[in-house]
């Protein structure tokens, strides 16, 4: 393509314009390293203070809404891993959790013990990628370093079972596809017992860090009245003094057997944040610690079903399949033409590590939803860098972002 | 005769359906049924009129009139505790009503209850903005305008959100098609180039599953491969390809398919 001349005009990012009124406005992205993915913020600036922010998005808008809208349920499930890709279980929960309440359908005991297993895992996963790209934009590296190994173990835990080490599709609608794989217990047992131990040499390293206090104390304060009313939900409502948590609240699967604590805080700062994630990481190895008994359980009961029966909305096991004329049958239209779930409107929250994540479903009894929304939590966390930015300076803008945990996947959808 | 396509709606349909097949319904229940929720639609029909009113799936939905949208919005916010908006967006029914169906998804911390309110609006008809009340609603109301080109009225910043300020078309609408309209396809070749590029460059190809079956560039008959830009006539001659090295590499001895013993039968 090189001899059409091209009409774009030169544009010159991250170059300060100066304003006659002594304003300059910084272009903030979209490539930023520390903007966590395609975030443009426009900057007006007073000296180094920002008066006015203006975050702009939809560089990764995939129309994940539309691309729902022609797809049958099922085929819709790889694609939610594109959204949240760095939890990606929690999106295949929450979509599959939607559909499941749209039909009715009872998930067995051990389905939802191993979904259990995975979420927790996932929130592990996310709390350490947060933390160890925060450390690393504040300057941290060595943080970086040491949470992405720890980060390395849970993610061959999860190839393990699924195969995939992001985009893990490992959730079905109705239970989960897949048993456990044999090494997977005494894998997470051997992480479990060596988390607490990890959790302390992070917090060696930042807690008491002079530089670490200085971009997290008081830096990015969010009031509760604020948080609620750009609706915050997970780690960022909770560090403004609303211990608010989907999973205790309204408990899904077996989280009313399992014990755990709500951390939060009423200092809403980036500080608050950052103890919240590492405290969250202590609840969910108590979590993860509960459902291996949970699961061993199921095992000497004698609980096998991963799926749920429903020949009209899920295939039968691969045994059947392959032996029974009447499921094989089954499974070719549901997966030539999918499932019909009955008409009607639900919306499923769940707690995904980032927060509160929606599923909208309005079907109309067609094998493709009428109309999908999905309520993804980091749409408003990036939101309030609106009003939160105001009256901070530059590089205050770094440390909220990272403590904001936005992902942009998730974001622009 | 060509087979009738509806334009209203071009998103994908069912090949087959069962003629006799009836959908079941998610089932309602009647809002007595919860005390909570039976005291805040009491509240809410003190003022306002009520179209419809049910449960489904644990949730209180509620059908109001559109230009009672913000004042419904304020009493629960203020009188009933329903903090926050979780989700608003809207559903097109322009094909089978006429019109939107706007949804306003609504939580409340001290009940642990959501109600979904909801408001029947005409094709090209705007919602009064609700963003005085809750933040959240500024980027939500951008967004449904992006997506489905309804305007809420006293929102500070109307533009799109999601797509390019100069985009044309609302993509979720039910007429919007899935891989774009031709405003797509042109987009970035008229914008970077210019429209005099088109005949040179081509419009974008936006189905990311075609294969031209011709295109000997990018896709050839393994085993069978030509030069780029070749002329496909179908009986081009076996290729022994190689992969490596001419020159060999240090210390690796040379795969060759001359030298090598190809096994048949994988249990030998």
């Amino acid at each position: 393509m090189a001899q059409i001349k091209n009409r774009l005009t030169p544009f010159f990012e991250n170059i300060t314009f100066d304003r006659e009124d002594n304003e300059l406005i910084l272009n903030f992205g979209p490539q930023h390293p520390s903007a966590h993915g395609q975030l443009r913020l426009m900057l007006h600036l007073q000296q180094e203070m920002i008066t006015k922010a203006h975050p702009d998005i939809g560089y990764l808008h995939r129309g994940m809404e539309k691309m729902a809208e022609n797809m049958i349920y099922n085929e819709f499930m790889p694609t939610t891993d594109r959204m949240d890709y760095i939890a990606s279980s929690s999106n295949n929960y929450g979509f599959a959790l939607t559909v499941e309440k749209l039909i009715g359908l009872e998930v067995p005991r051990r389905a939802k013990v191993i979904r259990m297993m995975l979420l927790e895992i996932n929130r592990l996963m996310s709390h350490i990628f947060w933390l160890a790209t925060t450390a690393l934009d504040i300057g941290a590296m060595t943080v970086f370093l040491y949470s992405f190994r720890e980060r390395e173990y849970l993610m061959d835990i999860i190839e393990g079972y699924c195969g995939a080490r992001l985009t893990h599709a490992a959730i079905r609608i109705g239970g989960v596809p897949l048993d456990i794989q044999d090494s997977f217990i005494s894998q997470l047992k051997a992480f479990l017992d060596k988390l607490p131990e990890n959790i302390k040499t992070y917090e060696d390293l930042l807690d008491t860090n002079r530089i670490w206090l200085m971009r997290m104390e008081e830096v990015g304060t969010i009031s509760t009245e604020m948080a609620l009313s750009w609706g915050c939900t997970g780690p960022m409502l909770r560090a403004s003094g609303v211990a608010w948590d989907i999973r205790k609240e309204e408990p899904y699967e077996l989280y009313d057997e399992v014990e755990f604590n709500v951390p939060y805080s009423d200092k809403g700062d980036n500080f608050a944040r950052y103890r919240i994630f590492m405290e969250e990481m202590r609840e969910s190895a108590k979590i993860l610690y509960q459902t291996i008994d949970m699961y061993e359980k199921c095992v000497k009961d004698g609980q096998t079903e991963l799926m749920a029966h429903a020949p009209k909305y899920v295939s039968a096991s691969k045994l059947d399949i392959m032996t029974q004329n009447y499921s094989l049958m089954q499974h070719f239209v549901l997966v030539t033409q999918g499932m019909r779930p009955p008409v009607g409107e639900v919306y499923v929250a769940t707690e995904s590590p980032k927060g509160e994540l929606g599923f909208f479903i309005n079907s109309q009894g067609g094998p493709y939803p009428y109309r999908l929304k999905v309520r993804a939590p980091s749409f408003w966390h990036a939101g309030i860098l609106t009003d939160l930015l105001p009256g901070h300076y530059i590089p205050d803008v770094v440390s909220i972002i990272g403590t904001t945990n936005i992902v942009f996947g998730e974001v622009d959808r | 005769m060509r087979a009738y396509k509806p334009k209203d709606d071009v998103q994908k349909k069912p090949y087959y359906t069962d003629r006799f097949y009836k959908s079941p319904q998610v089932p309602k229940s009647s809002p007595e049924s919860d005390e909570l929720f039976s005291a805040d639609l009491d509240a809410i029909k003190e003022r306002f009129e009520v179209l419809d009113a049910y449960i489904q799936v644990g949730q209180l939905v509620v059908y109001i009139n559109p230009q009672d949208n913000f004042k419904v919005l304020e009493m629960l916010k203020n009188e009933r505790a329903y903090s926050q908006l979780s989700e608003m967006s809207a559903i097109d029914w322009i094909a089978d009503r006429g019109g939107f169906e706007v949804f306003y998804q609504m939580l409340s911390m001290a009940k642990r209850r959501r109600i979904r309110i909801k408001i029947f609006i005409k094709k090209g008809q705007a919602v009064n903005s609700v963003e005085k009340l809750f933040r959240s609603a500024d980027w939500s109301e951008r967004e449904m305008f992006d997506m489905f080109g309804i305007e809420a009225n006293g929102h500070p910043f109307m533009k799109r959100i999601l797509m390019p300020y100069d985009w044309q078309g609302h993509p979720l609408l039910k007429t919007y098609p899935l891989q774009g309209d031709e405003f797509a396809a042109w987009y970035e070749v008229d914008k970077i180039f210019g429209k005099e590029a088109r005949d040179i460059i081509g419009p974008e190809i936006r189905d990311t599953a075609r294969v031209d079956r011709y295109d000997s560039e990018r896709f050839s008959l393994l085993g069978h491969e030509v030069p780029k830009g070749t002329k496909i006539t179908g009986d081009e001659p076996k290729v022994q390809e190689s992969y490596q090295e001419e020159g060999g590499v240090f210390l690796i001895k040379k795969f060759d398919r001359k030298s090598s013993v190809v096994i048949d039968d994988p249990q030998r």
